[in-house]
């Protein structure tokens, strides 16, 4: 670390000068000397130096990072001191009181689980094993021919976005035909990071319409058909994030056709399984039919949502592979990845979800609670479309009740969006997204008012 | 299939030597077995152990869980506030002139691991911007066998080795270790081990570290610390925190990357922090800044449940004094006899006992002078 010296010199100098004169007299009294000299000067200089902090650090270079847009809108909201503010920004589901929600049989398992009084010990590098096999069944159907081909391994994952790292980071390694990702326009914002950090290349493929605020299925597989071949490229199994539009089954079925005859590597992001629909099974549907046509996905499962594990950061990260052999090498190199990464996961979480899953009353419990969260969500929609309706809005909100999942897509444009939260203090991001998690039956009317009012 | 897998030539990966080990350990059928391999800590009876202290917080968590005074919500990126708070503090001390002054401070990850690659992810990419990846970096011969893999995976392609370990007289290499240090180019990145070297369980004396710290200073070498035994090595926080601590003291920045794996007991909870002493708080804004994205993208926040245990006995009075004086003497304690009896044990198993020379009691490795053969995946005693 260079340390600054500050330092007072004083000097003392003796100068033996000899100069060369010349003078034009002008008149009597007055000259004009012009003289050259030379001077040999010695000086002797005393110099107090004193070593000062430096002021500034080493990372001066380092600039400060955007403010990340949803947070933003929280801290915001923290700040606001309007009676009836709104807080539509975060993707975490709250109930009808506007709380945070702790499944029941989240806590009777957990309950369960620590009364066991388990050890703490390290979990191998692919987690714990009895949640990874029950977790792949949840997503791909018990009944999958995947697994007693052998083809299929499951790692654990630090939720959702753990899974899209580890996803990423084995593609940018291993998948030497391509390193080209292709996400659909608009996407969860942190997908980019994810796979720009883990070293791929970010395309875009259409998927959000914004004239019928739905799927813009011609422009999607007109540009999925012209993705280069062996590309890679991500699709929401449910519930897309954020606009809620998920493509109807005769259109997944399109989607995977010209995505096999591309040859594509499909990359799927599960993230709501059982919350969209309120049933596991279905929301899975896309998934499962891609592996019964052929394609060996990807797949990434988050119980962030769907068990309100969040903070617990429990998910898993799936490859299903050609075969038995191709499987156990895949596996080694998942494992490889994730030791300089974080070691091995938290079991916590892990070990809630696992009881969950294989505990059938536990399961059943859960699922009914899943269902439950899900007509909430579907209710709110259904209740802000009628209250819009009674505001007097003559435009056409029915895509509110047509897309599905936490999030909407309302179709604010920004600068209604600026006026919603400065007017109203109904916080959502610029792009006019809301959480419906956030709306309850206290507030759906207030906010069908704001939107109306930046609307009409 | 009609095609070939896009998967067909990744080939299979070396296993990776410790669990590999731990995996022919458990189907061994020898009635004496021993393994000196994972370091998790073992009672007598080789049973795993989770601290009293440990035990009681998680009963209390379930019941404030139960009670909904607790719910699992998202810990913001940089993790849970009282952690990061308590645990920075356990590792710089409370006198600290950047806790003081603002300028130091922690990021919650994932286990001691998460903090070297989050710490090497920033540093590559804002330490040294004329060479990036290609800044060398210095570890310990020998080290941990994850350091090189973070920082190689981190993006670092210059890894180079400081000698420290003198095979010959089974002690610190110093002379060597200073040489080397000496010779490293201006603004190379150095890991050192703030206690308890892994695998060799020798650190440097008080004094030794001074001299460490000087080349370090006058060669403008970069501290990154890794901390994953704090109160585990000497029995005493304080003291296995004194070389983090010289390093503040004369102005330097660092990072350190701290655990709670052991001496918590918290393995599988994965609770750790990234410790950051900056210049300024200016500067320590802005690191913070650019971690939050690195950390967003890798794996949004951390997990909440061990930082909770943590947070909550660091933060009373009576459960920190319980976990600071039963906690951690008794793996403190266990570890020098247990020293002894590893060495009169193994040393037996050998045809040829004299190779094992002196066992340095410390911590839950001991560098037993064994002579090795490679195996195809590791090493195992003759």
């Amino acid at each position: 670390m260079l340390t600054r010296l500050v330092c007072v010199c004083v000097c003392v100098c003796v100068c033996v000068c000899v100069c060369v004169c010349v003078c034009v007299c002008v008149c009597v009294c007055v000259c004009v000397c012009v003289c050259v000299c030379v001077c040999v000067c010695v000086c002797v200089c005393v110099c107090v130096c004193v070593s000062v902090r430096p002021s500034s650090s080493w990372w001066s270079n380092v600039e400060l990072g955007p403010p990340d847009p949803i947070l933003g809108v929280t801290e915001a909201f923290k700040r606001d001191e309007h009676p009836k503010k709104m807080n539509l920004g975060v993707g975490a589901y709250r109930d009808d009181a506007g709380r945070p929600y702790v499944l029941p049989s989240v806590k009777k398992a957990e309950a369960a689980m620590i009364a066991k009084n388990l050890d703490k010990e390290y979990l191998g590098i692919a987690g714990m094993a009895e949640f990874t096999r029950a977790s792949a069944q949840l997503a791909f159907g018990a009944d999958s021919a995947v697994f007693p081909d052998g083809r299929s391994t499951t790692v654990q994952s630090i939720s959702g976005t753990g899974a899209l790292r580890i996803g990423a980071a084995f593609l940018a390694r291993f998948h030497k035909a391509s390193n080209a990702m292709y996400l659909p326009k608009p996407s969860w914002g942190n997908h980019t990071p994810i796979m720009r950090d883990a070293g791929l290349n970010v395309q875009a493929y259409r998927y959000y319409d914004p004239s019928t605020c739905g799927f813009d299925c011609a422009g999607a597989l007109e540009d999925i058909a012209k993705i280069p071949e062996k590309s890679m490229i991500l699709l929401h199994a449910c519930a897309h994030n954020p606009t809620g539009v998920d493509p109807r089954p005769e259109q997944w079925k399109e989607i995977c056709e010209i995505a096999k005859k591309r040859q594509l590597f499909v990359f799927f992001d599960m993230a709501y399984q059982g919350f969209a629909s309120g049933d596991s099974d279905r929301d899975a549907w896309a998934v499962r039919h891609f592996v019964e046509n052929g394609h060996n996905v990807a797949l990434c499962q988050s119980y962030a949502k769907n068990m309100g594990l969040y903070g617990e950061r429990v998910g898993a990260f799936t490859m299903i592979c050609a075969d038995a052999d191709e499987m156990k090498r895949v596996e080694s190199q998942l494992k490889i990845l994730i030791r300089p990464m974080y070691s091995n996961p938290p079991l916590h979480g892990a070990r809630i979800a696992s009881m969950i899953l294989t505990t059938p009353e536990l399961h059943q419990q859960w699922l009914v609670e899943l269902k439950g969260m899900a007509d909430r969500i579907i209710g709110m929609r259904e209740q802000l479309v009628q209250n819009l309706r009674k505001e007097g809005s003559s435009r056409d909100w029915k895509h509110i009740t047509e897309q599905i999942g936490m999030f909407c897509f309302t179709g604010l444009k920004p600068d209604q969006v600026d006026r919603i939260i400065k007017d109203f203090s109904i916080y959502m991001t610029r792009d006019g997204r809301i959480s419906v998690a956030g709306v309850s039956s206290n507030n759906v009317a207030y906010l069908a008012h704001g939107i109306h009012e930046v609307t009409k | 299939m009609e095609r070939p897998s896009s998967f067909a030539e990744v080939p299979h990966a070396q296993p990776i030597a410790v669990f590999q080990l731990t995996a022919d350990f458990r189907v061994d059928p020898h009635p004496s077995k021993v393994n000196l391999g994972v370091g998790a800590f073992r009672t007598e009876d080789g049973l795993p152990w989770v601290l009293p202290v440990v035990a009681k917080t998680e009963a209390q968590l379930a019941r404030e869980l139960e009670e909904s005074t607790l719910d699992h919500e998202y810990l913001p990126v940089i993790g849970h506030p009282e952690f990061t708070r308590l645990a920075t503090q356990l590792s710089l001390g409370e006198a600290s002139p950047g806790l003081q002054s603002g300028r130091a401070a922690g990021v919650q990850v994932i286990g001691g691991t998460g903090a070297l690659r989050i710490g090497a992810e920033f540093l590559r990419r804002w330490w040294n911007p004329e060479l990036g990846g290609k800044c060398p970096v210095y570890f310990s011969e020998p080290t941990w066998g994850n350091h090189l893999s973070t920082f190689r995976d981190a993006g670092f392609t210059d890894l180079r080795k400081y000698r420290y370990w003198d095979e010959a007289c089974r002690r610190l290499a110093l002379t060597e270790l200073l040489e080397d240090l000496e010779s490293a180019p201006e603004k190379s990145v150095v890991l050192l081990h703030a206690c308890a070297h892994n695998p060799t369980g020798t650190d440097p004396t008080g004094p030794q570290w001074l001299q460490i710290l000087d080349v370090v200073k006058r060669r403008n070498l970069f501290p990154f610390f890794d901390s994953a035994y704090q109160g585990f090595a000497s029995g005493k926080l304080d003291e296995d925190a004194a070389a983090i601590r010289l390093f503040e003291s004369h102005g330097l920045e660092l990072l350190c990357a701290q655990s709670f794996s052991k001496n918590f007991g918290l393995y599988n909870e994965r609770v750790g922090n990234l410790v950051i002493v900056a210049r300024d708080s200016a500067a320590l804004a802005c690191i913070k800044s650019q971690i939050v994205l690195l950390v967003r993208a890798m794996w949004s926040n951390p997990p909440s449940h061990g930082a909770r245990i943590v947070a909550t006995v660091l933060g009373d009075p009576v459960l920190r004094k319980e976990w600071s004086s039963s906690g951690l003497s008794y793996p403190g304690e266990a570890c020098v006899p247990d020293g002894k009896w590893a060495h009169q044990h193994v040393c037996s198993q050998f045809t040829q006992p004299q190779l094992c020379c002196r066992v340095y009691p410390r911590c839950s490795h001991n560098y037993l002078g064994m002579r090795v053969v490679h195996h195809d995946y590791g090493f195992q005693p003759l």
